[in-house]
């Protein structure tokens, strides 16, 4: 066992670990935040990505072990400080963008992740950001919606909801 | 996943003498090694994190002119560092996996495993670049020797990688539909001294270089000098996503492709 | 002016609150106190004996407390089918036992045939993969094409069972000679043979279960991602454990998808709970993707030939199919209802048709069960049909468009009986085929694909013309065909004395918004405000019964129940203020929450009455019990009949073989719509699905039985980038006649509708490039497939 702390969601956490723990487990398991899932065994499907370091990662493809100290942030660290919902949650629920909701706060992260390092992305770009997560319910169309409409973009053209 | 030892090394030195027993492996970004590890086809004793080491970290141009890659770069480190430099190289590392994956994956690590339908051993062998490690320098065509199989020696680490900048490039990938790696990719680079066209995903050994379109493209770098040449199926793979035919006629697509779109 | 709130409002999800913020519930994300972890031991060949399992280095391994094998469920009971078929001669269909854990032959890759309970999930696998280990199985040549399976007597997925075949099924029996004479004597015959592929549903969320035994009360509790938890419990119960019915309840927490295939009761449902009154401690179980891949029902994996009979111009004489579909190793619970009254019923679609004849055998395979997936049958049948129309379309050199409106029923022509069995009760199909072609610009189509030419493309149009039956039903109708349920549902409305309200539906969302649109139904019907509702699922112990939610049944079949539940607790009320305001209780009227005498402005508010129902000092307590509570069960006289036309434009690049879909337009009929933004986003997700089927997704075994795509590296997943926004309408409607609602259901038909207008678009992009030797190609069309198709 390894003793790893770290930042999650601005407070400071420690825990022991084994050197095969996954960042996912530890965030599940460890400290019980299970909004953060695991849909796949083979970083495919994103329903497990946080944020380290501001990065937008795959946490059942990184050991805590070698996160140590990091700065962590999940989908229960994503809503504004008086517990209301963010611009990009705010977003998804008024355009429908989740179903099921499991892949959802993997959808958020990357949404937030992508507005982070391009504010205004056009509908391509977002499909493409989106490559590494996979939503079984909605077809996309709402996810894309909702993002572009958290950009600020006039998403009133785009066929019904 | 089996349990094992976890060291997490802060120098080369510290690196290499921590990979120093047999069943120690080293740990890149992990994006391929612990998905394995999972499935429990991997079973180090003590995985050795190459993440944190300085000095295998970052970009920079060389007085050569070569642009130096740290084995721990992430690919979106070198979409992002490398673009001004080797834009053809920035633009496949931003298209390699997706951006989670890139934000961990390393060239260090991408290279060290070789897989037969990554991106990076295009763009090494297709570049003729050479891969340094803490003991020596390799040649890019003396690197690859076969599906999951490099010059690499055991507890051997790639520090860095080194790309001579050529004239114009170009990555092409056309993606097997799962997974997203290349079912074929084709990186073609102009150089003073002749072009280079490498093609990975495409053949059962690996990445490798298509002779007869370098010679044809080094006296008529244009689509057009593809036309008469057919690259023969019988080296490449067959499987779900693709017949051998259907790869070598992708092979000649996207290498048009490339050429047409280099700069 | 749209609605704010209630009936047709664009209603917010409440539901999305939670999910948005990491705090849904789903079963693998629930932690139990002193709960230990399960692992299955899985089979790596798909056909082989079980010569012997030695347990006992695996029971000596750190952390193991338990070993469970076939041998230990030999004295209880099986998983059944849930339909009885009968085959053309009368003969009852096969029905082998399905065992919670494999017991004498493990018949798929994936089949359990022990599980190992251990402290920890790790510790759990160490010690699976000993008893792996110590397993001998002889293995024996694998099963797995159809046509062998059924031609080789001697290779059998089930010793008893001679042929591989399930049953041999002619729907309907009686009319085949008549089809046979129609099909003969019609001008013009075209025959096409196809592969309906199979596919993964692939729910995002994977399989799990926690088993639960209070060994001081003798109750079980299973929690478990399941759309249906009264069927499992009534399965476990009745069919496999045989626990008392009233000492087991099923929970279904928040489930992150099913699409059929958390409808069906699975082995480690029963294992955790037998583990859990074993060990005294809470068992837990979770798939990992590959388990999935492995273990889930699969869908679709038909092939068909279908003949279809027409006149020279085009009009449909006789439609005639030969199908193999594939139950895999063992029949899951609605397998041999899916391609049979879930398919062969669907043959004449939206078509008037006078001869129409179904022949289907199922057949047992080593590979993973087969069952239903969203469509469900359905999208088979539209898949041959709608192919099979484009193609004698095009031999006959008529426009596809016309060739349909030649065929497609009136709507003066309903009530329709068909010749396979269905009576539609209503339908516009004119309507909704001239909104898709309006919406997606025909008209333009030559201009954009003359553009799509320069480009170095070929870019071609699809259509697809379909109907579905949702709601399955009515009860004493499938028992005669040989359902071994009712179809009914129930909801229970409890009022409480503030006038708040919960309805207990036995619907259960696993994505479909349950919570948000029926509080819209019910605040609408009441008169209060959304937010005083609250819609409970999910948990067997607070709700009276329900058959959950698949086949588009929520709405029109759940809803119903809650409707009339509605309307008692209604009639109560007015029967409180008779008493009240001194009034006759056929003087009182209903509306906007308001209970008043005709004519006068006296009046009570719903809360008022909700009130004096709980503190009845001024109530008729000689006639009228306390409390407002009511409990409906509703079992539908008809199936609904949803409807529509889709249109698909597609550009095939013809160096590479790739598809790339340009636009996609449904215009759909769905009867009266509760909330179109939750709608709209049920057609989103099953077009998605159905261009999934159409390009993308493919379930292939090897010839030894191993599945080659069994991760998301070789199976391939529709994602952001492989798909338009897709322009949807659902005005065209026509309200169901026979459920209170209006309502038909909308679940499914993005599914059913969208394959052959994806694939019937390639084929006219190929033969507008002159490819006019390509009359078809299976799906999924790959750009490997496409390719080869243009080679050839």
């Amino acid at each position: 066992m390894t003793k790893v702390t770290m930042t999650v969601n601005g407070k400071s956490v420690s825990g022991d670990v084994e050197g095969r723990t996954l960042l996912a487990e530890f965030l599940r398991e460890g400290l019980r935040l299970t909004g953060t899932h695991i849909g796949c065994d083979t970083s495919q499907c994103g329903a497990c990505v946080v944020h380290v370091n501001g990065n937008a990662i795959k946490s059942c493809t990184a050991l805590a072990a070698d996160l140590d100290g990091a700065d962590v942030r999940t989908i229960e660290g994503m809503a504004n400080a008086d517990g209301s919902l963010s611009v990009i949650q705010q977003a998804f629920q008024d355009h429908h963008g989740l179903q099921c909701g499991f892949c959802t706060p993997g959808m958020v992260m990357s949404a937030a992740a992508l507005l982070k390092e391009n504010p205004k992305p056009s509908e391509a770009e977002i499909r493409t950001y989106l490559e590494g997560n996979i939503c079984r319910c909605t077809g996309y169309h709402n996810i894309v919606k909702a993002i572009m409409a958290a950009s600020g973009q006039d998403v009133s053209a785009i066929a019904a909801e | 996943m089996y349990n094992f030892e976890f060291a997490k090394a802060k120098t080369i030195g510290d690196a290499v003498k921590a990979l120093a027993s047999d069943d120690a492996q080293a740990l890149g970004g992990g994006q391929t090694l612990l998905p394995t590890m999972k499935q429990r086809l991997a079973a180090p004793t003590v995985l050795v994190s190459l993440n944190a080491i300085p000095e295998m970290i970052g970009v920079c141009v060389n007085d050569a002119g070569e642009v130096c890659i740290g084995g721990a770069t992430t690919h979106a480190a070198v979409a992002r560092e490398v673009a001004a430099h080797y834009p053809a190289l920035a633009a496949l590392a931003s298209h390699i996996g997706d951006p989670a994956v890139r934000n961990r994956g390393t060239i260090g690590g991408s290279l060290a495993n070789n897989d037969p339908s990554a991106c990076y051993p295009a763009a090494v062998l297709g570049s003729g670049a050479t891969v340094k490690t803490n003991a020596r320098d390799i040649a890019a065509d003396d690197y690859f020797l076969g599906m999951f199989t490099t010059a690499l020696e055991q507890g051997e680490i790639i520090t860095e990688v080194r790309f001579p900048v050529p004239h114009k490039a170009n990555y092409q990938k056309f993606v097997q539909p799962a997974s997203r790696f290349a079912l074929v990719g084709v990186y073609v680079a102009q150089y003073a001294g002749g072009v280079r066209v490498a093609v990975t995903g495409a053949a059962s050994d690996g990445v490798f270089r298509w002779a007869e379109a370098e010679a044809a493209l080094s006296g008529d770098f244009a689509a057009g000098a593809l036309d008469a040449l057919a690259v023969p199926g019988n080296d490449m793979i067959t499987d779900l996503h693709g017949s051998a035919d259907y790869r070598a006629h992708l092979v000649k697509v996207m290498t048009k492709r490339a050429v047409a779109a280099a700069h | 002016m749209p609605k704010d709130t209630g009936i047709g409002a664009r209603s917010k999800r409440r539901e999305d609150v939670r999910f948005l913020t990491g705090r849904g519930a789903y079963t693998d994300d629930l932690a139990m106190q002193g709960q230990v972890h399960a692992v299955m031991v899985r089979s790596t060949v798909a056909h082989g004996r079980i010569v012997s399992i030695d347990t006992s280095a695996a029971a000596a391994m750190p952390g193991v407390l338990a070993i469970f094998t076939g041998e230990d469920f030999v004295a209880v009971g099986g998983n059944p089918a849930g339909w009885l078929i009968n085959s053309r001669d009368g003969t009852p269909m096969r029905e082998p036992k399905r065992p919670v854990l494999a017991h004498g032959k493990v018949r798929h890759v994936g089949d359990a045939y022990a599980a190992v309970i251990a402290e920890t999930h790790e510790q759990a696998r160490d010690a699976a993969e000993a008893v792996a280990a110590g397993t001998e199985i002889e293995e024996l040549p694998a099963i797995v094409d159809m046509a062998a399976a059924v031609a080789n007597a001697g290779n059998r997925v089930h010793d008893e069972i001679p042929d591989n075949l399930c049953f041999d099924w002619g729907w309907i029996e009686d009319n085949r000679a008549a089809v046979d004479a129609a099909m003969k004597a019609a001008p013009h015959v075209t025959t096409l043979e196809l592969v309906n592929n199979r596919l993964v549903p692939n729910a995002m969320e994977p399989r799990a279960s926690i088993g639960e035994y209070n060994p001081g009360t003798g109750d079980y509790k299973l929690t478990t991602t399941s759309q249906n938890p009264h069927l499992t419990k009534l399965l476990v119960c009745a069919f496999v454990l045989g626990i008392p019915e009233h000492k087991l309840t099923v929970v279904a927490p928040d489930v992150g998808g099913g699409f059929g295939s958390k409808i069906y009761h699975y082995g480690e449902e029963a294992l955790v709970l037998a583990a859990a009154k074993k060990l005294g401690r809470p068992v837990r179980w979770t798939a990992d993707r590959t388990e999935s891949f492995l273990t889930d029902a699969h869908g679709r994996d038909h092939v068909t030939t279908i003949e279809v009979g027409a006149t020279l111009d085009g009009e449909i004489l006789a439609i005639r199919t030969n199908t193999l579909a594939n139950v895999g190793a063992y029949l899951s619970n609605f397998s041999t209802a899916t391609p049979t009254f879930l398919h062969g019923t669907l043959m004449a679609g939206p078509y008037k048709v006078p001869h129409v004849y179904v022949n289907l055998k199922a057949v047992f395979t080593n590979t993973a069960p087969v069952d239903a997936y969203r469509g469900a049958g359905r999208p088979e049948a539209t898949y041959s049909l709608e192919r099979a129309i484009d193609k004698m379309a095009r031999e006959l050199k008529l426009d596809p468009v016309a060739v349909r409106r030649k065929n497609l029923l009136k709507p003066d022509q309903f009530p329709y009986t068909t010749p396979v069995g269905l009576v539609y009760d209503i339908g516009d199909y004119h309507a909704t085929l001239d909104k898709a072609l309006e919406m997606a610009d025909l008209a333009g189509f030559e201009a954009r694909a003359a553009k799509s030419r320069a480009a170095g493309k070929l870019r071609g149009v699809g259509l697809s013309t379909w109907i579905e039956a949702c709601g399955i039903a009515p009860s004493h109708l499938v028992g005669q065909l040989g359902s071994r349920v009712g179809l009914y549902d129930a909801a229970t409305v409890r009022v409480s004395a503030t006038g708040t309200i919960q309805v207990m539906t036995g619907a259960h969302s696993h994505g479909q918004g349950h919570e948000t649109v029926f509080a819209q139904v019910v605040a609408d019907k009441l008169g209060v405000a959304e937010s005083a509702v609250e819609i409970v699922h999910g948990d067997t112990s607070k709700i009276p019964f329900g058959m959950g939610s698949y086949g588009s049944r929520s709405l029109a079949v759940c809803g119903s129940a809650m409707d009339r539940a509605l309307d008692k607790i209604i009639d109560k009320g007015k029967k409180i203020a008779a008493h009240m305001l001194e009034a006759a209780e056929g003087d009182i009227t209903f509306e906007n929450g308001s209970f008043s005498v005709a004519g006068t402005d006296k009046a009570k508010s719903f809360g008022e009455i909700a009130f004096s129902a709980y503190v009845p000092h001024n109530y008729p307590l000689e006639t009228l019990e306390p409390g407002l509570e009511e409990t409906a069960f509703y079992d539908p006289n008809n199936f609904t009949y949803p409807a529509g036309a889709y249109l698909c434009e597609v550009e095939v690049d013809p160096d590479t073989g790739k598809v790339t879909i340009c636009s996609f337009t449904c215009a759909d009929d769905f009867g009266n719509v509760m909330n179109p933004m939750v709608v709209e986003g049920q057609v989103h997700g099953g077009v998605a699905q159905g261009i999934g089927q159409a390009l993308v997704e493919h379930t292939a075994y090897d010839e030894n039985g191993q599945l080659l795509t069994a991760s998301y590296m070789d199976y391939t997943m529709p994602r952001a980038d492989d798909l338009p926004f897709y322009q949807v309408d659902h005005s065209c409607a026509t309200p169901c006649t026979h459920n209170p609602l209006g309502v038909k259901g909308c679940g499914e038909a993005g599914a059913i509708g969208s394959p052959p207008a994806v694939v019937n678009a390639v084929i006219d992009a190929l033969h507008r490039g002159g490819m006019t030797q390509v009359s078809h190609i299976d799906m999924p069309l790959t750009p490997a497939r496409v390719w080869a198709a243009m080679q050839a």
